[in-house]
């Protein structure tokens, strides 16, 4: 199970990555990608749209089950990877590759939902 | 069989399992029908993996890497990597499934005929050549479905059945109960000392004929529906019939659980692909076929679930357990094939049971719905209002959107070909 050291990640499996100019990347993981199965359709937040910590703002369906993506700080929505929209199970092949949106965290935001690596490994009983 | 997805969120086609693990750390649901990646952290609150039950095949599943789930008290593959490829390989060459949680039953007695004339919808005296099959609803008083089934025809007093697996238990005990009601003296076998492989696909005949050359001679001939025993064949007492669940040919087999094994290895080496329950639920959904538990139950009459063709009333003396609930009540709904459309090449998400279908002459539901590898459309059947026919439009809400869908007639995809079209 790929659990990459340098990203951060949030219990519902989803990775977060802080780019230098302080915005947050986020995709799901090895894990998510593997339990979720072939992933047959993908609906992304419209950027510019202002998220809360927690919220839904995608949904990633597989042929067998629809699972919302949350929020993991409360931002702006500044990226979103249409480019994935066309061929969704680029996820399955390469869930660390394959982002779904990037936030501008507010300045307030709390990044108390990230854990580390290791972290992440132990939740999901590595 | 499959237990129905709580409406509190899990939009799967898969068991019990999922949904207990679902209900862990919710984050606050919406209206809709989907929810968080929890559902995929482990728990203590799952069933233990020790409650469940093991097919003889369970090892070699797990050797394989499977992934396994709780399907009604049983742990089972849902794939052994990715369902889509499984799919393919069905439709392309020969994918195989351990149904071994299915119970095979056998009904030995003189009144068998007799039993079965009384016992189920369809009509057992279509059953003129030893070893022919048919498919047949078992209906209770009220003219709900018990469970649907394949009676095999041996002799007039040797027939065999195979029943559902989340059913068995409960069809088992209906029979017995029918018999002693009836006193049809039959003995009822429930066959727990056998194990089922279903093999499907263009080339799944001729590769289970590499496994089983002996077989090779009496069932090169053999039609659809009909299934033939070999009792000393090298893997033991075995049944071949030309039957299945995925709008594919080739054999589902019987063979001793003490077998299965070895049987199921020399077929991987022959170059079938091992599929599990992701792919055969896309499998059956493109071939048009029902799924008990999900697209009827023991509330829903066989004629609003697609399913009169198997209830045969044309002889008016046969009075079966449910004929006159049927007769009553007739039809009061229709049972059609849903397409997604797509707008700007796009589908705005997947078909899921539960949805609710508008209507321009009321609302429907969705009973089964999913993605088709095979047709890249996502399609479902539904329950809708008596009036709506192939070619109508209609919405299905899909997380508070209404979305354009088309109605057609099923089955979706036979024998490989694409028959549906948006």
């Amino acid at each position: 199970m790929s659990i990459p050291a340098d990203l951060k990640y949030t219990e519902s499996h989803e990775w977060v990555r802080t780019e230098s100019d302080g915005t947050l990347t986020i995709g799901i993981t090895d894990h998510a990608q593997e339990a979720l199965g072939d992933v047959v359709f993908i609906e992304l937040p419209p950027v510019g749209k202002t998220v809360a910590a927690g919220d839904a703002i995608a949904v990633i369906e597989s042929v067998k089950a629809a699972s919302d993506i949350y929020a993991p700080v409360s931002g702006e929505i500044v990226g979103a990877n249409d480019a994935l929209t066309g061929t969704p199970d680029q996820i399955n092949g390469t869930p660390y590759e394959s982002w779904l949106f990037k936030i501008k965290p507010a300045a307030d935001a709390k990044t108390d939902r990230l854990i580390d690596a290791g972290a992440y490994a132990t939740s999901i009983g590595e | 069989m499959y237990r129905i997805a709580t409406r509190f969120g899990l939009c799967t086609l898969l068991p019990d399992g999922f949904t207990h693990l679902a209900q862990l750390k919710k984050p606050k649901p919406r209206a809709g029908s989907t929810h968080g990646l929890f559902l995929f952290s482990r728990t203590p609150e799952a069933r233990s993996m020790s409650d469940l039950q093991h097919t003889p095949l369970h090892a070699a599943h797990l050797a394989l890497n499977a992934r396994m789930v709780d399907f009604g008290g049983w742990d089972m593959p849902v794939n052994y990597g990715s369902q889509i490829d499984e799919h393919h390989a069905v439709r392309t060459d020969a994918g195989m499934f351990d149904v071994s949680h299915m119970r095979v039953v056998d009904f030995t007695g003189d009144k068998a005929r007799e039993f079965f004339k009384y016992a189920i919808a369809n009509n057992v005296d279509k059953l003129t050549v030893p070893g022919k099959a048919l498919y047949s609803c078992l209906l209770n008083p009220e003219g709900g479905v018990i469970d649907d089934l394949i009676v095999y025809y041996f002799a007039d007093d040797n027939y065999r059945v195979v029943v559902n697996a989340g059913t068995a238990e409960k069809d088992i005990a209906w029979f017995g109960h029918l018999n002693a009601e009836g006193g049809f003296g039959l003995t009822i076998s429930p066959r727990r000392d056998f194990a089922i492989v279903a093999v499907q696909g263009p080339n799944a005949r001729e590769k289970v004929w590499q496994v089983l050359p002996e077989t090779r001679d009496a069932t090169a001939e053999l039609k659809p529906f009909n299934a033939v025993q070999f009792p000393a064949s090298s893997f033991g007492d075995v049944m071949l019939a030309r039957t299945g669940y995925t709008g594919e040919d080739g054999f589902e087999i019987v063979v001793p659980a003490t077998q299965v094994e070895v049987f199921w290895n020399a077929l991987i080496a022959q170059g079938v692909k091992p599929a599990g329950l992701g792919a055969r639920d896309t499998l059956r959904l493109e071939a048009g076929m029902n799924l008990y538990g999900q697209d009827m139950d023991d509330t829903v009459s066989p004629l609003d679930a697609g399913l009169a063709w198997t209830v045969d009333l044309s002889d008016t003396n046969r009075a079966f357990v449910g004929r006159a609930a049927l007769e009553a009540n007739g039809s009061k709904a229709r049972f059609v094939g849903l397409i997604l459309q797509k707008e700007n090449g796009r589908a705005g998400g997947v078909l899921r049971a539960h949805q609710k279908v508008v209507t321009a002459d009321g609302e429907g539901e969705i009973t089964s719905g999913t993605f088709s590898p095979s047709m890249q459309e996502s399609i479902a059947f539904a329950r809708v209002p008596a009036s709506v026919k192939p070619g109508d439009k209609v919405h299905v809400v899909i997380r508070d959107k209404q979305l354009p869908a088309s109605v057609v007639k099923l089955p979706f995809v036979r024998n490989g070909k694409v028959l549906a079209a948006l």
